[in-house]
């Protein structure tokens, strides 16, 4: 756990970078500062492996407050990933990934070897290992920098804005990684970024700091979409909060019907037979494995033949017990029907929402948004 | 003197090796020797400087003052002012060449650290570097090419100034042109230049390939 305990920093020209910050950060948890620029959270951030000492309060880690142990011996056992990467650009990736390993005194070849674990396990080819910086991407310099940090295995690590300057599609899939990584790692990590959307996707727990360095709101993103604590963290999270929130709401709410599907090889009067039966104007239709290749509308029926000479419709599935609510209403937007397919994880039909189980949906989610546990920690 | 071939032949081959302290072989040895020397010199001399004048930024402005002073000082009076100090020895010509080196290669030392990003640096901080190894490992290991590149140019400008000491008589190859002088001989003054201008070009090329050997990374110029 990092406690920040009443924690000031005043820059020597009188600036107030973070003033009297008290958060805890929870052990194996993803913990995010998100706040406009300029609001101190490149300074908490660095208050913590102490390349900037706190002015006034105390930062603990597991209780030791870290202005007792030697910076470089407190740094090598905190992983630290920056926005540029910050590699060397004279060493070689596998050298790079190995620096705090050579710190700490390891071999050449145990710490070679750990670091060739670690290039795989963030996703890159071997290949790459004898090769210099200014030869990769800036997303695969990303993934070497979180490397590099994870190298000596340690229990925290800090990440100031490392996806930023990468283009959209590879931050989405940084963070996935980063996701990833962290379900198998449990690091305490702290994340800054000033993208709100960062920090609801990648945070357990998101403190929402505002310029001056207070704390405006610290809470899990859930809450802090149902509940911003005041109009800055109001602004701050933009538009469509509602929808956002759907995010962190699973499908459990969501009624799934079996009995509109048809098989894509049944004969077009079977299929308006279904449909008559069924009362639905939409049926989905599936392949000969149970998966679905699309919408057809029973009005549309030919006279005669099998579904295999009728043009489909778009459809839009989701995952039964894995995707949020959010998800299966962008399934459902994304068909003619209205309805969203729900798949198990081989992608093989599990049922359909339909317009009125996903409206249910939304009314409970509506109902629960405010919580008056969660409204307490804000 | 009008029918003399322009050059010499059989002179070359008598006066190449003769083992004696005068023959061309003997003075090319003591040329290397004391350009060598000069180089070495300057970069010991200009590697602290250089590190001190990047840690305490306020000295680097009055340091390269007087760098330039010495840099424009003609070389001859230099070693005519150092000769009662240090006598006819090779001294009297490395001690001036070295300082040379040094106007040189502070500010490429100075240069070549403060152009290491702050991000790099940052992060060797961050990964828990102590300052000395920061240096050593970070700072200066990315300052190379910048450093060699001043090498390059200390390794020709010296080698081609040795021959100046010939004057106090201890020029290397410089001696062949005072004898051609003296001689109104122009064979020696022929093979001196050459033989100067050879060397410079082994020695830029040397440093090259030591560039391309140390530094890959810099092959191409980096975006990071
Ligand atoms: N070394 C410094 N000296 C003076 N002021 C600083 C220094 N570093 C940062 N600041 C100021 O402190 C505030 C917070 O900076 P920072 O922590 O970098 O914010 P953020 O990372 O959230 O953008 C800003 O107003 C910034 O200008
Ligand atoms: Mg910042």
């Amino acid at each position: 756990m990092i406690t920040f305990d009443g924690v000031t920093k005043r820059y020597g020209d009188g600036t107030v970078a973070v003033d009297h910050l008290q958060l805890e950060m929870a052990t194996g948890e993803i913990t995010v500062l998100v706040g406009p620029s300029g609001c101190g959270k490149t300074t908490s951030l660095r208050m913590i492996n102490r390349m900037i000492d706190a002015s006034e309060g105390q930062i603990l880690l597991d209780g030791v407050d870290v202005r007792t142990i030697d910076p470089p011996t407190l740094r090598r056992g905190i992983g630290y990933v920056i926005q540029q990467a910050g590699l060397f650009p004279h060493r070689t990736i596998v050298d790079n990934i190995a620096t705090v390993p050579f710190l700490l005194g390891w071999n050449r070849k145990k710490a070679r070897d750990r670091a060739m674990e670690l290039l795989e396990r963030v996703g890159l080819r071997p290949e790459m290992a004898s090769r210099y910086p200014f030869q990769l991407s800036g997303g695969q310099q990303q993934r070497v920098g979180v490397a590099r940090a994870l190298a000596a295995d340690p229990p925290v690590l800090l990440m100031d804005e490392p996806f930023s300057a990468v283009d959209p599609v590879v931050r989405t899939s940084l963070q996935e990684e980063l996701l990833r990584l962290q379900s198998e790692l449990n690091k305490t990590i702290v994340f800054v970024t000033h993208d709100i959307d960062e920090a609801i996707t990648l945070g357990d727990r998101v403190a929402v700091l505002r310029v001056g360095g207070k704390l405006a709101q610290y809470a899990e993103p859930a809450t802090l979409l149902s509940d911003p604590a005041d109009d800055f963290v109001r602004e701050f999270l933009g538009q469509d909060r509602g929808i956002r929130r759907l995010s962190f709401i699973d499908d459990s709410g969501l009624r799934l019907r079996s009995d509109l599907t048809v098989p894509v090889a049944d004969e077009v009067t079977a299929v308006a037979a279904t449909a008559a039966a069924v009362e639905s104007p939409w049926l989905a239709v599936v392949d000969e494995e149970n998966r679905p290749i699309g919408w057809v509308a029973a009005a549309d029926l030919p006279a005669a033949g099998t579904l295999r000479d009728v043009r489909l419709l778009s459809h839009g599935t989701f995952v039964r017990g894995k995707d949020s609510l959010r998800t299966a209403l962008d399934a459902a937007l994304l068909s003619p029907s209205g309805c969203a397919i729900a798949v198990d994880g081989d992608g093989r039909v599990a049922g359909v929402a339909t317009r009125e189980s996903l409206d249910e949906a939304m009314a409970l989610a509506a109902s629960a948004t405010f919580d008056p546990k969660d409204a307490a920690d804000g | 003197m009008d029918d003399q071939p322009l050059i010499r032949w059989d002179w070359i081959g008598r006066n190449w090796d003769t083992g004696r302290a005068g023959s061309i072989m003997s003075l090319l040895v003591d040329h290397v020797i004391m350009a060598s020397l000069a180089i070495v010199l300057g970069l010991v001399i200009a590697l602290p400087m250089g590190i001190a004048c990047v840690r305490w930024r306020w000295l680097y402005q009055p340091t390269s003052g007087v760098m330039n002073v010495i840099y424009a000082l003609p070389s001859l009076p230099v070693f005519m002012f150092l000769l009662p100090v240090t006598g006819l020895e090779r001294a009297t010509v490395i001690i001036p060449l070295g300082v040379y080196a040094v106007a040189v290669l502070v500010p490429a030392v100075v240069d070549g650290i403060t152009a290491v990003p702050d991000h790099v640096r940052q992060s060797a901080v961050a990964m828990g570097f102590n300052p000395l190894r920061r240096l050593l490992q970070i700072e200066l290991a990315l300052a190379v090419p910048v450093v060699l590149a001043g090498l390059r140019v200390v390794a020709v400008s010296s080698i081609s100034l040795v021959s100046v000491g010939a004057l106090i008589g201890q020029g290397g190859l410089g001696n062949l042109f005072t004898d051609a002088f003296k001689r109104d001989f122009l064979t020696p003054a022929i093979v001196g230049i050459v033989l100067i201008i050879a060397m410079a070009l082994i020695a830029d090329g040397l440093l090259i390939f030591l560039q391309r050997v140390l530094t890959p990374w810099a092959k191409a110029r980096r975006s990071t």
